[in-house]
């Protein structure tokens, strides 16, 4: 599904667009290529998933306030809190949240790492990034696991 | 005095940008990102022996010192986190000049109200 190490989206490129507007004064100028038009590779997606995972946890604290709210507001709203989570929807987003938590948390890292100058060749940058996607995955089944077993 | 005085282009440019506060927001993102990652390792951990627990034990669990400071800083990072995130994302995709101040203030105000809501649950219940 992922080319690694290889990128071989040239004979993708769209030659036959030619721009008509007035904007520009050299049509005939290559354009850039577009997103679209390039094969999901593992680093993008992950990158671009970082993203919408952060957006999505963005939304957890806003659940996490209300569980917070909830408990301050006695036992009937302890209650209704409680049943709303346990709802279908309720855990079908606890768990995208858990996942979340430990995808944002584990490609955090990686970037951190990144920060500090580590793990730049592209063979690490693989092998980071499919860790990151195992390492959530099983972090995320433990945790549904363990919830229920305890 | 003429603009930046005796001072070189390269003192006036130091630390600063297009959006003149240098490195201060990719800075923020990372501190809170590292503060963050003990803070939800803990909070997880916290909540898998406490999930469907009485409301009495959840309680009794927030009233202890500890777990109301590690709940107050989960709280203020990690609203703080996302609104400097959510900032970024709304400054990328929407180019609507007015959307984007519209969408980027709320922001900012939601994680003002959220995080003092948050706050105020965790030091009714500790206090």
């Amino acid at each position: 599904m992922f080319a690694q190490g290889r990128v071989d989206n040239t004979e993708a490129v769209r030659h036959d667009f030619v721009f008509q507007g007035p904007l520009m004064s050299t049509p005939d100028r290559p354009l850039s290529p577009h997103l679209q038009i390039y094969r999901p590779q593992l680093t993008s997606v992950l990158s671009i998933t970082h993203r919408a995972t952060g957006v999505f946890l963005s939304f957890g604290a806003v659940a996490l306030v209300y569980w917070l709210v909830a408990v301050a507001g006695g036992e009937e709203s302890y209650l209704r809190m409680q049943a709303v989570l346990a709802s279908f929807p309720g855990r079908l987003l606890l768990f995208a949240w858990t996942f979340s938590f430990f995808y944002h948390l584990c490609n955090g890292i990686r970037h951190l790492c990144w920060d500090a100058g580590l793990g730049f060749e592209l063979s690490v940058v693989y092998v980071t990034g499919w860790a990151v996607v195992v390492v959530a995955a099983t972090l995320t089944i433990a945790t549904w696991v363990a919830a229920v077993a305890l | 005095m003429s603009r930046g005085g005796l001072r070189t282009p390269l003192a006036r440019a130091r630390g600063l940008g297009s959006a003149k506060e240098g490195v201060s927001h990719w800075w923020r993102q990372r501190l809170s990102g590292i503060a963050l990652v003990p803070l939800g390792i803990w909070f997880v951990l916290a909540l898998i022996p406490r999930v469907g627990a009485d409301h009495e034990v959840i309680i009794a669990w927030m009233a202890s010192p500890w777990v109301a400071l590690m709940l107050v800083l989960l709280v203020v990072v990690l609203l703080y986190h996302a609104q400097l995130g959510l900032q970024v994302v709304i400054e990328d995709y929407v180019h609507t000049e007015l959307t984007k101040l519209a969408l980027l203030i709320a922001t900012k105000f939601l994680a003002v109200v959220l995080g003092l809501a948050g706050v105020l649950a965790v030091l009714r219940v500790a206090l």
